[in-house]
């Protein structure tokens, strides 16, 4: 399988939402852990590396689920350095964690020297009927930050693959984004597969602009030197 | 009592652990931290605690039963089921609000928080403070620590000594989620803060807590038990741990358990880590069934002995799909994480090679074999403990109390009471009843339990006690971790 990988890419996501969204079922169903009963809040942020194969690019993602609970709140920042995406997650059927949503944005935007893509998730379409977030506002407000917009339930695994194959594409359309500007940008503890060459270049950061005036992303690059060619 | 044996079972040089009397109180040991991260190594003194739970002046024995008062939040007095618990545990605000109860919503009997908050302040007022009242089989147990107030409602056996140890437990989870600092600053600014907001979620490990520290004899010995492993794989644990940390600043701690075991602990040079912090280490991660799931965590961790006043950042994981160890690296470094991943795995490919997640796992599954197998035929059960490393061991539990196990844990209890009991301290203590006999023994370098057939004779009690002591030094190696490695 992995003769075929012309390229790796590691990048750096970050998950943030209100307590109880459902951010570690969406990973968990993503990852195809079983969920078995309830699952448990997340304490401090858990780790979860995930490897995403998109043509003959390798996208290695570092996802970062971090807790909701409010005593957690104060840990947040020790993430934001390096972080190449943010999946902000709300419950659609509870407004206020969609309110909660921008008040991420807003710190987000205060708090990161570096821009990151930004994803806005709407969690637990299944609970269609308690629902309190129209699709009109959210996908208005993400276009108004210029964010992608997605609606999944992990409970029924619906769209839930969706959301992050398409992380793993901005991924790689920033990094041949950054191509052009023939300038990469390896992160530190990277971990890749020892049997393909990476060549750190320069560990300069590129801000390139996207479609939206807010939505810009620094982006990482490796090498695409493969032994196997 | 005579015995041959020339040093004390389990004893050691210098202990990982800070070794403790066992009812002492909270209080800060230090602010390592600072220390830690201005690399300025001053070794900290450890004042005396002052033992505020010797002086029993202040329990008021009263033969009077509570009455209830007419207030629409008094609908628990009439809950069968709730009145029926052998131990409520109460969380306040010094302000009187409720921050936590063990059973039911601490919402709907709110009014009850106010009668506690005013016993209290009226005791206290005095420049006095309320320790205890005793009602019938009941005992009403409190504990002020600024800014919080604890209280116990307990019909079990437990003394007071016990259920203020457990309060203080309970305060130290508090203490450990948010840092102290933390905790007294957020009344300073506002009396009437509800603390739950910043709570949530705790009031899991607090309840895991208070089982815990109700069946584990871990929490009244104020000691560790270690997973047996020859003493030459333990070695290799602690330096495979050592070698893959060497080039990482500011680690503290290399914590790794399984099942409520330890299996090695290694520290940073004249750090020491408290049996009550790591006890909460053993806590967190025994609640924590998301730590299952997930390759690695982050979680900010404050080890109220070690350091109120801030955390530590810990790096939880375990070891491999194949052995459920869970490692903890403890740092100050905030971004630490993932140097400490790479030494992880560095860790995991060192024990691979040296085969020692598989003697890991022999010994987690190995059936340890019951007293009488091992040649004492009128010893049921027994925990030793080796005070200068504030370790213990005792055997599986097994016949006649593989059934009601919390009858072996009362036993335990009382006769910890007795050696401790702060007026009147036993050394040596031989019980009879119809159903089991107990020996209890006191010395400097040990505590022993041995509970032995009720038909017994004294003088072959005292043999097989003896006869124990050796068994126990012959395998001293295995049952516990003699070497204090560091980092
Ligand atoms: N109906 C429904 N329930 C869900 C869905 N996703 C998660 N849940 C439930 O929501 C609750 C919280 O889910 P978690 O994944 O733990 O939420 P979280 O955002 O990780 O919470 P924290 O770790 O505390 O921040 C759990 O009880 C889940 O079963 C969903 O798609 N549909
Ligand atoms: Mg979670």
């Amino acid at each position: 399988m992995l003769t075929d990988v012309k390229k790796i890419i590691v990048a750096k996501a970050l998950i943030l939402g209100d307590q109880g969204v459902g951010k570690t079922s969406l990973v968990l169903r993503y990852l195809e852990h079983e969920i078995n009963g309830t699952v448990a809040p997340t304490v401090g942020a858990s780790f979860f590396p995930c490897s995403i194969s998109i043509g003959d690019t390798l996208v290695k993602l570092q996802i970062w689920d971090t807790a909701g609970q409010e005593r957690f709140k104060s840990m947040a920042p020790l993430f934001y350095r390096n972080s190449n995406a943010a999946l902000l997650v709300f419950d659609l059927t509870r407004y206020e964690s969609f309110l909660n949503v921008k008040e991420w944005i807003v710190e987000l935007n205060r708090n990161i020297d570096e821009p990151i893509v930004a994803f806005i998730v709407g969690s637990k379409t299944d609970l269609f009927k308690e629902r309190q977030v129209s699709k009109d506002e959210a996908v208005k407000y993400s276009n108004h930050i210029g964010a992608k917009y997605y609606e999944c339930s992990a409970l029924y695994n619906q769209r839930v693959e969706e959301v992050f194959h398409n992380v793993a594409l901005e991924m790689i359309k920033l990094q041949g984004d950054l191509t052009l500007t023939k300038t990469m940008n390896v992160c530190d503890g990277v971990s890749v597969n020892n049997s393909i060459e990476v060549n750190t270049i320069d560990y300069g950061t590129v801000i390139i602009t996207g479609s939206s005036k807010e939505n810009i992303a620094h982006g990482i690059k490796v090498n695409n030197a493969c032994c196997f060619n | 009592m005579a015995t041959n044996i020339e040093i004390e079972p389990g004893a050691a040089l210098e202990s990982a652990l800070v070794t403790t009397e066992s009812y002492e109180n909270f209080q800060e040991m230090s602010s390592s931290l600072e220390e830690i991260k201005n690399s300025n190594f001053i070794p900290s003194t450890t004042d005396e605690y002052l033992d505020n739970c010797n002086n029993l002046d202040n329990d008021i024995h009263l033969n009077c039963s509570i009455t209830s008062t007419n207030s629409k939040d008094e609908e628990y007095l009439q809950d069968e089921e709730w009145l029926s618990k052998s131990k409520h545990v109460f969380v306040l605000s010094s302000a009187g609000k409720p921050i936590y109860s063990r059973y039911g919503n601490e919402d709907r009997f709110a009014s009850y928080f106010g009668i506690m908050q005013a016993l209290v302040s009226f005791v206290q007022a005095d420049d006095d403070s309320i320790r205890s009242i005793h009602a019938g089989d009941t005992k009403f147990v409190f504990l002020f620590k600024e800014p919080l107030i604890l209280v116990a409602v307990s019909k079990t056996e437990e003394c007071t000594l016990q259920l203020t140890a457990q309060l203080n437990y309970v305060f130290n989870q508090i203490a450990s989620t948010l840092t102290l600092s933390r905790l007294v600053k957020i009344y300073e600014q506002r009396r009437n803060y509800d603390l739950r907001r910043l709570l949530t979620g705790v009031d899991r490990f607090i309840d895991n807590l208070l089982d815990f520290s109700e069946n584990e004899p871990a929490f009244t010995l104020s000691a560790v038990q270690c997973l047996p492993l020859t003493s030459s794989i333990r070695d290799a644990i602690s330096a495979a741990i050592i070698q893959s940390c060497s080039k990482i600043k500011n680690v503290v701690f290399g914590i790794l358990l399984a099942k409520n075991q330890l299996i090695t602990l290694v520290r940073m040079k004249k750090y020491y880590i408290h049996p009550h912090d790591l006890h909460l280490i053993f806590n967190l991660v025994q609640a924590s069934e998301s730590f299952k799931t997930v390759e690695s965590c982050w979680a900010p961790i404050c080890l109220p002995r070690f350091d109120s006043s801030g955390f530590l950042y810990g790096h939880v994981s375990y070891l491999a799909e194949d052995c459920q160890a869970c490692l903890i690296l403890l740092t100050v470094e905030g971004d630490a994480f993932s140097s400490l991943s790479e030494a992880k795995q560095r860790i995991v490919e060192r024990l691979r090679r040296g085969s020692c997640l598989e003697a890991i796992n022999e010994s987690l599954a190995s059936r340890e074999e019951s007293c009488m197998e091992v040649g004492f035929p009128e010893l049921r059960h027994y925990i030793y403990k080796s005070k200068s490393t504030a370790q213990f061991y005792q055997p599986h539990i097994s016949a006649p109390y593989s059934i009601n196990s919390r009858r072996l844990v009362n036993i335990y209890k009382q006769a910890h009471y007795k050696l401790h009991c702060p007026t009147r301290p036993l050394k040596l203590l031989f019980e009879r009843t119809p159903q089991d006999a107990i020996l209890a023994w006191d010395t400097r370098g040990f505590e022993l339990y041995a509970v032995l057939e009720p038909l017994i004779e004294t003088s072959s009690a005292i043999s097989t006690v003896g006869r124990l002591l050796n068994w126990i030094k012959k395998r001293e190696d295995k049952l516990f971790h003699l070497n204090a490695p560091t980092f």
